[in-house]
C-alpha cells in the first residue's frame, strides 16, 4: 500500500475553544482565503452544515454551489473531522475521500491551539489510477484533464 | 506541476503495466520484463520516465538494482496542500486579531 505522510499544521488563536470552533465552522466564509475558492465567480459563502453528514460547500456570487466534502465527526468544541473530496485539480470527486481532522485544545485562559491534520493523501493516487484506466490511448495532457472532469461528474 | 507529470507518465499503457508490477514490492528490471511483450532496454527506459516523474525509486540490493514505488510520488500534491493550509490557517488566526481590534 502506498502511503503519503499527512500534512500537519497548528496555529494558536486568541479565543476559547468554543469560539475558535465556531469561527472555524459557522464563520468559515469570513476567513477562508478567497484565492482558494472552487467557485468560478468570487466566493460568497462557505457553508459547513453543523452535524455529522452535513454538507461542506462553497457558494459563488452568481449563485453556483460547489461541493468540497462533508462532516465526518462533529464534537464541538474539541474535534471536527471533515471529508475533503477535491483532487489535485480542485475538482470535486465524490469517490475520493481524504480526511481533514481539526482539534481545538485549550491553552490557558483565552487561547486555543488548533491542530490540523490532512490525511489519506495517497487516496488521491488511487483516484488518479482510476482516471488512468479511462485514458487508454496514450493521449496528451488535455485527454487526461478531460478524464478528470468526467470522473468528477459521475 | 509534478503531479501532472506523474499522470502524464502513467498515460502510456506499457508504462502503466511496469508501474503496476511494482505494487506488490520491489523488483529487478529482469523480473519486471518477464512476461512482457517489450524488451528489457525498453522496460529500463519506461522505468527512467517513471523515476523522473517521481513515481518510482531504485536502490541496489547486493549486486542487483531493484525498483520500487516511491511513496513520495505524490510529493507535489502534498506540498500544494501544505502551503494551502498554511495560508488558510494564518487567515483563520488573523480573524481573531481583527475581533480584538473591533472590541
Amino acid at each position: 500500500m502506498i502511503s503519503v505522510a499527512p500534512v500537519r499544521k497548528q496555529v494558536l488563536v486568541s479565543a476559547s475553544p468554543p469560539r475558535a470552533f465556531a469561527v472555524f465552522t459557522a464563520e468559515m466564509s469570513r476567513w477562508w482565503p478567497a484565492t482558494h475558492s472552487i467557485t468560478k465567480s468570487p466566493l460568497k459563502r462557505y457553508v459547513l452544515e453543523p452535524r455529522v453528514g452535513g454538507r461542506w460547500y462553497a457558494v459563488g456570487e452568481d449563485g453556483e454551489s460547489c461541493e468540497t466534502g462533508y462532516v465526518i465527526e462533529w464534537q464541538p468544541p474539541q474535534l471536527l473531522v471533515l471529508a475533503w473530496q477535491l483532487n489535485g485539480e480542485w475538482q470535486y470527486d465524490p469517490k475520493l475521500v481524504t480526511e481533514v481532522e481539526v482539534r481545538f485544545v485549550a491553552e490557558g485562559e483565552n487561547a486555543t491551539r488548533v491542530e490540523l491534520q490532512h490525511r489519506n493523501l495517497e487516496r488521491m493516487a488511487d483516484a488518479a489510477q482510476r482516471v488512468r484506466g479511462m485514458v487508454d490511448a496514450p493521449g496528451g495532457w488535455s485527454a487526461i484533464l478531460q478524464a478528470f472532469k468526467k470522473s468528477a461528474d459521475t | 506541476m509534478a503531479y501532472q507529470a506523474a499522470l502524464l507518465a502513467l498515460a502510456d499503457p506499457t508504462r502503466r503495466r511496469v508501474f503496476e508490477k511494482l505494487r506488490r514490492g520491489p523488483l529487478s528490471v529482469g523480473k519486471i520484463a518477464a512476461g512482457m511483450p517489450v524488451s528489457r532496454p525498453a522496460v529500463s527506459q519506461h522505468l527512467g520516465v517513471l523515476k523522473k516523474a517521481g513515481l518510482v525509486g531504485d536502490s541496489t540490493q547486493g549486486t542487483r538494482r531493484v525498483y520500487y514505488i516511491d511513496p513520495n510520488g505524490l510529493a507535489a500534491i502534498r506540498i500544494w496542500l501544505d502551503q494551502f493550509w498554511d495560508t488558510a490557517l494564518s487567515s483563520f488566526q488573523a480573524e481573531f486579531a481583527k475581533e480584538k481590534e473591533a472590541e
